[in-house]
């Protein structure tokens, strides 16, 4: 029986010639990366163990990135602790860099690779054809000092991509109508893998951004197979991959969906559920205080320019805040060299150093009690984004960008004659696209 | 016997300890605020030895172990849904807070209603009724057993 692209990948990892969905396999982890969030807690664990050591130090990356610059004296105290560990013990260490899932893929992940993260969303590696999975602080810890864990081999869920997102649509309506399908826990235990020719259209971009959602559907992991875009962006980088994987033709998937890349419109996911979702023009008018542009699901330079086309020119409506971050100080750094970052500025927008910022509802624009966010990034559960009693809807680049611009939610075409802007398309063909089922 | 602290479907772990609290240094300043934006006072009302209930998916959202870790420091007893997330699940058994399928549990009982856990014979017994639960795997029962994944290392490193 053929093997899909996670079985392959675990198999490697536990030395097995094939292995099956069900089966517990002990394996050997490629690579863990660790971030503020909970490495204090990792740390305290550690120095309470009978036999303190790390398997292997190379494999460590530990990355401050949920509340950086730190936001209280408690915060300072648990990065200090993490900074001093990294320093002692010579863990690879980022701080101010970017957001972690960002920096992984820009310097680390390679394809292949069996990755855990102390992240949800280290389900984004997948992009690059590896097996990522969030884990707790108890498990991360388990695998820094043996250099192994267990894990259950996942069921594939399998979405062969056809045809091309039309413009003014993006990566991130596409995975968010796919949770919106399949539900929030339509993923549960499961791997979501993308195929099909419809995937060569999308950028490295565009891959990150639907893998890093897939744990809102509950995923393991998400993974997209290897093709030029992918080892182009390796090259770049001057990386190889370790392995490359397609699941085989006799591979065995739970279920198999094909998707009309065409017939996706944009989206926006209401509170508090992410997968709550509806077009985007059902929203319209919700007034809103706050819009953000960034996080590890939409905050890189494609995502930068689309709010720059659609801002510049215009202002920033005067009772919303718009945060705009990019995700890392590469992306940062190119934003600023294409002059995006002086558009935002003269528009009005706040733009902030890379970090989750917002979208992890600590650290910098938190929002008060009944206050309204439209946010790129990646949740919007009750409470997420700061007081419990506030409200977080989640959409694209454009999307946020010009809600900002007109204080209430609102679509790209709704800013005016934008005919010169590559990133709008018409209110009527959307509305017309959104009576079609993509994933019928 | 303990009581019943009933929640709804797809609780996220934001809902079980919010963002602003998981870099406090200590599970114990963070407990405090468990369930913060469902019932402020839950960290006051739930006594030790009592239970979890809830619906569908409970658990899901962000890999944060502060969420198991403040319900074993209030002293819940342990947490029963229909579903669970899957790294909340495993989370909860690494820390030694026993996870439960129960299905049928959380139809029939009411918030602050009384239950008793029989944990090795996988039975509940509320308002005259029991319920069935399903068992863990192997691997996962064992580390259980254990008291967690770092009672388990402690002992496979000696």
């Amino acid at each position: 029986m053929g093997m899909t692209i996670a079985e392959k990948i675990i198999a490697r990892a536990a030395g097995k010639e094939t292995v099956k969905a069900g089966d517990i396999c002990t394996v050997t982890l490629d690579r863990l990366m660790s971030n503020d969030g909970t490495t204090h807690l990792t740390i305290d664990m550690y120095n309470n163990l009978k036999h303190p050591h790390i398997q292997d130090v190379d494999k460590l990356v530990w990355i401050v990135d949920h509340n950086i610059p730190s936001d209280s004296p408690k915060t300072a105290a648990s990065q200090k602790k993490m900074r001093d560990f990294a320093r002692a013990h010579g863990i690879t260490f980022y701080e101010g860099e970017g957001v972690c899932h960002q920096v992984m893929m820009e310097k680390h992940v390679r394809p292949g690779e069996l990755i855990f993260g102390a992240d949800s969303h280290t389900c984004a590696y997948g992009a690059l054809g590896a097996f990522g999975t969030g884990v707790g602080c108890t498990d991360y810890l388990y695998a820094m000092v043996t250099g192994t864990s267990w894990v259950m081999v996942p069921e594939t869920l399998r979405f062969n991509l056809h045809g091309k997102l039309r413009e003014g649509v993006y990566a991130r309506d596409l995975i968010l109508t796919i949770i919106g399908r399949i539900g929030a826990n339509g993923a549960n235990y499961k791997a979501m893998e993308f195929s099909g020719e419809g995937l060569a259209t999308l950028t490295m971009s565009d891959r990150i951004s639907i893998c890093n959602l897939c744990v809102e559907a509950g995923a393991k992991t998400a993974l997209m197979e290897v093709d030029e875009v992918t080892l182009d962006y390796l090259q770049e980088r001057g990386r190889e991959p370790l392995a490359v994987y397609t699941s085989d033709e006799d591979a065995v998937f739970a279920q198999v969906y094909d998707i009309d890349l065409d017939e996706i419109v944009p989206i926006v996911a209401k509170p508090h559920f992410v997968d709550n979702v509806v077009p985007a023009t059902d929203c319209a008018g919700t007034k809103i205080d706050e819009a953000f542009l960034g996080s590890c699901n939409n905050g890189r330079l494609e995502d930068l320019r689309v709010g720059a086309a659609l801002i510049q020119g215009r202002k920033v409506h005067p009772l919303v805040r718009f945060l705009v971050v990019p995700a890392s100080r590469e992306i940062y750094a190119a934003a600023m060299k294409e002059g995006l970052i002086d558009i935002f500025m003269e528009a009005g927008a706040i733009v902030m150093n890379p970090n989750c910022s917002v979208c992890w509802g600590s650290c910098q624009g938190v929002i008060g009690e009944g206050e309204t966010l439209i946010s790129t990034g990646t949740r919007n559960f009750k409470g997420r984004a700061g007081h419990r009693e506030s409200f977080v809807y989640l959409a694209d680049a454009a999307t946020v960008t010009a809600s900002a611009i007109l204080g209430e939610i609102a679509t790209a075409d709704q800013l005016g004659n934008m005919a010169d802007s590559a990133a709008v398309t018409t209110t009527a063909s959307l509305n017309e696209a959104a009576t079609a089922d993509p994933l019928a | 016997m303990g009581k019943i602290f009933r929640f709804h479907t797809d609780v996220d772990t934001d809902q079980i300890l919010a963002s602003q609290y998981l870099l406090y240094p200590t599970i114990e300043e963070m407990k405090e605020h468990t369930f913060e934006s469902l019932d402020p006072e839950f960290a006051h009302k739930v006594q030790p030895g009592d239970f979890v209930v809830a619906a569908e998916n409970f658990g899901c959202g962000s890999s944060r172990e502060q969420a198991p870790s403040v319900l074993k420091a209030l002293g819940v007893r342990a947490v029963l849904a229909k579903s669970f997330a899957r790294i909340f699940y495993r989370n909860a058994i690494n820390i030694g807070l026993p996870v439960i399928v129960c299905r049928d549990l959380y139809d029939n009982v009411a918030d602050q209603d009384e239950m008793e856990l029989f944990l090795e014979e996988g039975i509940v017994r509320t308002g005259g009724k029991e319920f069935a639960c399903t068992k863990l795997p192997a691997q996962m029962q064992r580390i259980l057993d254990q008291g967690g994944l770092i009672a388990s290392l402690n002992r496979e490193e000696d």
